[in-house]
């Protein structure tokens, strides 16, 4: 069996093994979970250390699957896709360091984490539709559970919500797939194959709704303004780890979506309509910020934060789209600007999440108000969450930096105005995140309970990794850009040079 | 490799304070004095050989730094004041890592942005400086309005770093596509114009110059040493250090060397007025930073790089000087008032005679070095226009008046009843400081004209003449309401024109996105509920066999319309699936068709 399918179907095996011994001990089922998630880590790093990504898919196979459709069991990894399944794997470990102190239904819980990181791992090396569209949906119905199981309490009506409004998307991706089939000649489900065909060029008005049907699905899921009032109520109901996979994780097929299938399969469409997804994307970094720093609410504050930040994303590859073919490197930039923030904004918003559950845990609320001072009771509390909120600024020395400087200077030229106006995003994020700060960590001492606990151990060895990285990135990003650029070429050359 | 030991012997030292924490409380002053001196021996060794050194950093743009004349300068001029500062602050903040982590840090970042060759190096390192200003600022985190101090400055210098991303992107889109400083001039004309306009907007930010003076004012709420490091070869020195970079830059934009140069001259000037009546002599001396710093902006936008960067190594020593003789005062009498800190030189000599020379030089008054450095700016500014060396010449009257002032005050009259003993550590690193500020204008003696040397001599010792004459019967030129004393209203300004504006549209924004944006999505839910709903109604059979006929069959409808609406989620999911399978079949009917 091939070793990509390893990792992937690893954790699931482990998922069902762990639910047909309903004897083990809650503690047994936790040192399973981290266990799998940790070999899956290390096999994943092996894997990108033994083949670093370079032009072209490594560890591919292509089964046939479905033949009557020609959709196969095709996947395989590169640079853009690479990245994103080393933030998966290692944002799972994370969680299931995290919840080695949950109690309630531990086992489930673990079952329904690995179940979960299949699907995600599936997702992101998927390289057919059928396939990337099961994945994608499996992760709606895995998140569904998670919220409505573990969540806080008004959860259920949250899960519904998420559920139904994701699902939607889903279904018009779905339909933009379809189209895709009928489209290409032959027709196939194959994304590698509908890269070299090019299957919409010169199709005007069917491009165009093909187009749609695939926005709108993706634009769901990242969420961009306006399909993004899922999001703040599925983050404050669901639980931390919970919050943590579905910022981190989910919210990245969305935008991946973009630059794995739509940019390359129908690159003129693209162009063409590259200036809709510049304004969507540039409306939603200003609207997430704003919206952001009105909320009181710190698990909806970061959710909202979440919008702007892949609202930086959304910005990037349309601006990709219209930036002129002789500027090649603007568009690299470009390109490997959004991947790298789709990694960044998984570590930050991940630490954040697990900070935010740290805080529900002592207060009981995530109600900003209710707090204050804590870094007199909690310095290791106070100090990564003032790590994780500049990071999230994008300060230099924290990844988030690296990707939003490449988005800026490549997205500049193409698309002035609209760059030029996502400055201000920077900006607003630096107050709320200062606001928060002074709020909640520092000035005189607050706290709904009283006695606000610092960090236990498995918290601080979740969350400590996911900032580290954050920094490392930051300071030495040519590991990381070194494995996306080639791909992003790629992408790029579809584009004319 | 000197370069590199260079940038990261601070950053490193001072990283690893601060995640050491307060295990690392007893050993920090003297660990990080260490570092700051070998900081200080590296600089100088760089000064000698020029190092160059580059690390690719993103596609096709490298993290480049360089050491060459103007640079060489500021290294020396930062790691010496470093030196200085964290010698007071061991005796006077004591054994707290996190300080001395900051301190470091913050110097670092300085090291960076003054040896940077390219705009991504320089940009990482400028906001960093302004990231860890902000840690120092709000470093007694207790006190809600020192935070908020902290947030004040980060966020207004943080407002004018957006100049600098906007002028990376018009770099690359103008033709630098490696982000290289030395480019700046040969890129297109237009994107040039806005790389200018971006790096104009930042460099005066970062510099408090007008309007973005109000932000150091509320600097003052930090530790001493944090103010005499960020007033002098740090933070404010960045933003003028960045314009006398990029001259040439200046020069090829007409119109950002004249805006530059007025800018520069009108903060010396009004800045200068608003030391003048200042009662507070930290928030003296932070109005005369900016006042001090525009005669750099305006030396940038003369073409006047020589006597601008002269100014900035003048001033640097003797500011940091002034902050340290207010810091020692502070700890030792607890007041920076100058009504309070009346008599405090005579009770201090050391302290006190330092203070005067630092006084006297920051006034201009011959032969002390300001004197030197600010009238070859003058000398430039004058060749550039007449208009500009006369507001110059006016802003050299503003500093005689406070500088006068602030030094009558502290050698006559005695209100120092209950005054401690300074620390050693405190004290020593004045006289060094004030012999700097003695005589570091001398190089520059060669250059200057004697008859403005005379001019710009006898202007400020007439000033401070004026000054004290003034103030022999109270302290006559001080003022606690009106403009100046308020620095030109520009913090209530920007709060009731920015940060108001965006809080009530963020607010505003928020409840749209709530009642209509959320509100419009659960009303298309509720709408289809209600349509089933109807659907399912039983209507009554009454009338006649039409009517039965009709309502057995939107029974039949309604029985249908309801059974999908069971809540369970297996239910909705096979529905979507069915709707989908027709919008596929449509599809391919269309798609043949």
């Amino acid at each position: 069996m091939n070793v990509l399918s390893i990792v992937v179907f690893l954790p699931v095996a482990a998922a069902v093994a762990l639910l047909l011994f309903p004897r083990m001990s809650d503690s047994a089922v936790r040192w399973t979970w981290i266990t799998v998630t940790a070999v899956d880590f290390l096999l994943v790093l092996g894997l990108w250390i033994a083949s670093p990504p370079g032009d072209g898919f490594a560890y591919e196979v292509d089964l046939r699957w479905i033949p009557s459709v020609d959709s196969g069991y095709h996947i395989g990894v590169d640079g853009l896709s690479m990245p994103l399944v080393a933030l998966t794997a290692g944002l799972f470990l994370a969680c299931a360091v995290y919840s080695a102190r949950e109690t309630r239904r531990v086992r489930s819980f673990a079952a329904l984490f690995l179940f979960l990181q299949t699907v995600c791992l599936g997702l992101f090396v998927s390289l057919d539709l059928i396939l990337f569209f099961v994945f994608f949906d499996l992760s709606i119905v895995g998140m569904y559970f998670v919220i409505a199981g573990w969540g806080h309490r008004d959860a259920a009506r949250a899960a519904l919500q998420f559920f139904l409004y994701t699902f939607l998307g889903s279904l018009a991706l779905l339909l933009g797939f379809i189209g895709l089939y009928l489209a290409a000649a032959p027709h196939t489900f194959d994304i590698v194959e509908l890269t070299r065909q090019n299957p919409l060029a010169g199709k005007g008005v069917t491009g165009a709704l093909i187009l749609l049907a695939l926005g709108v699905g993706l634009a769901i899921k990242t969420p961009t303004v306006p399909f993004h009032t899922w999001l703040p109520p599925a983050h404050t109901e669901a639980p931390a780890a919970g919050s943590a996979i579905l910022a981190g994780v989910l919210l990245k097929m969305g935008t991946y979506g973009f630059v794995r299938i739509v940019m390359p399969v129908l690159p003129g469409v693209w162009r063409q309509y590259a200036l809709v997804f510049v304004i969507v994307g540039v409306v939603s970094v200003i609207y997430g910020a704003l919206v952001a720093l009105a909320q009181r609410d710190f698990k909806r504050m970061i959710a909202y934060t979440s919008v702007n930040h892949m609202g930086y994303v959304v910005l990037a590859v349309g601006a990709a789209g219209l930036v002129a073919s002789s500027e090649s490197q603007a568009r690299h930039l470009a390109i490997t600007g959004a991947v790298t923030q789709m990694v960044s904004h998984g570590l930050i918003t991940g630490a954040l999440f697990l900070l935010a559950g740290a805080m529900w845990d002592r207060g009981g609320t995530y109600d900003m108000d209710s707090y204050g001072g804590l870094a007199a009771q909690a310095p290791r509390f106070a100090g990564l969450t003032g790590l994780a909120a500049f990071a999230s600024l994008g300060l230099p020395g924290f990844s988030g930096f690296i990707a939003e400087f490449q988005i800026f200077t490549g997205s500049l030229g193409g698309a002035p105005v609209a760059t030029a106006l996502a400055f201000l995003g920077i900006l607003i994020t630096a107050a709320l995140f200062l606001r928060v700060l002074q709020q909640v960590l520092l000035g005189s001492q607050r706290s709904p309970s009283g006695k606000f606990g610092d960090l236990t151990w498995p918290e601080a060895a979740s969350i400590v990794p996911l900032i580290a990285l954050s920094v490392l990135i930051g300071l030495f990003p040519r590991p990381l850009l070194d494995a996306i650029e080639p791909a992003a070429r790629t992408v790029s050359a579809i584009f004319g040079g | 490799m000197t370069l590199w030991l260079l940038v990261s012997v601070p950053l490193l030292a001072g990283a690893g304070l601060l995640v050491a924490g307060r295990r690392a409380d007893r050993l920090a002053p003297v660990a990080a004095i260490v570092a700051a001196v070998g900081c200080l021996a590296l600089a100088s060794f760089a000064a000698y050989t020029r190092p160059v050194a580059s690390a690719s950093l993103l596609e096709g743009i490298a993290f480049g730094l360089a050491v060459d004349g103007l640079s060489a300068v500021m290294v020396l001029t930062v790691a010496a004041v470093l030196v200085a500062v964290l010698v007071f602050a061991a005796g006077d903040i004591g054994r707290q890592a996190r300080f001395f982590g900051l301190m470091l840090l913050f110097a670092g970042a300085m090291l960076v942005t003054v040896t940077a060759t390219t705009m991504a190096s320089l940009l990482m390192a400028w906001e960093i400086m302004g990231a860890t200003s902000y840690a120092l600022i709000a470093y007694w985190w207790r006190d809600e309005h020192r935070v908020e101090s902290g947030n004040i400055a980060f966020l207004t210098t943080r407002a004018a770093d957006l100049g600098l991303y906007l002028a990376a992107g018009a770099m690359l889109a103008g033709g630098a596509g490696g982000l290289a400083l030395a480019d700046l001039p040969q890129l297109t004309p237009g994107w040039r114009d806005v790389a200018a306009a971006g790096i104009v907007l930042a460099a005066l930010g970062k510099s408090a110059q007008l309007p973005f003076s109000f932000w150091l004012s509320r600097a003052m709420d930090g530790p001493s040493p944090v103010s005499a490091l960020l007033h002098s070869a740090t933070m404010v020195a960045a933003g003028a250090y960045l314009l006398l970079r990029l001259e040439p830059l200046l020069a090829a934009t007409a119109w950002a060397a004249v805006l530059v140069a007025w800018v520069g001259a009108a903060t010396a000037l009004l800045l200068g007025a608003v030391a003048v009546v200042q009662r507070d002599l930290k928030q003296l001396l932070a109005a005369s930073t900016c006042a001090q710093v525009g005669f750099m902006v305006l030396a940038a936008g003369v073409g006047g790089v020589t006597a601008g960067s002269a100014h900035l190594v003048a001033h640097a020593a003797t500011k940091s000087l002034l902050f340290l003789c207010a810091g020692a005062w502070l700890t030792a009498l607890g007041t920076k008032e100058l009504t309070a800190l009346r008599g405090a030189a005579q009770r201090y000599r050391v302290i006190g005679l330092s203070f005067a020379v630092g006084a006297l030089a920051l006034a201009g008054v011959p032969p002390l070095s300001i004197w030197v450095t600010k009238d070859a700016v003058l000398a430039d500014a004058l060749r550039d226009s007449l208009p500009l060396y006369l507001a110059g010449l006016a802003a050299t009257v503003m500093s005689g008046l406070y500088a006068g002032r602030a030094l009558w005050l502290v050698w006559t009259g005695d209100s120092t009843r209950d005054a401690r003993p300074v620390p050693r550590a405190l004290v020593w690193p004045l006289p060094v400081l004030a012999a700097a500020a003695a005589v570091l204008g001398v190089p520059l003696l060669g250059r200057a004209v004697a008859w403005e040397l005379a001019v710009s001599g006898v202007v400020a010792a007439l000033a401070v003449g004026v000054a004290m004459r003034l103030t022999q019967r109270g302290d006559r030129l001080a003022s606690s309401t009106g403009v100046l004393a308020d620095w030109l209203g520009l913090e209530r300004f920007a709060r009731r024109v920015v940060v108001v504006p965006t809080l009530a549209v963020a607010g505003w924004l928020a409840r749209f996105d709530d009642h209509v944006v959320a509100g419009s999505v659960r009303a298309s839910a509720a709408v289809g509920s209600a349509t089933a709903r109807v659907a399912g109604l039983r209507i009554d059979v009454s009338l006649d066999r039409a009517v039965a006929g009709v309502a057995e069959n939107s029974r039949r409808l309604g029985r249908l319309a309801r059974r999908p609406q069971t809540g369970q989620l297996h239910h909705y999911y096979a529905q979507a699936v069915v709707v989908l399978a027709l919008l596929a079949t449509l599809l391919i009917i269309t798609g043949r068709g």
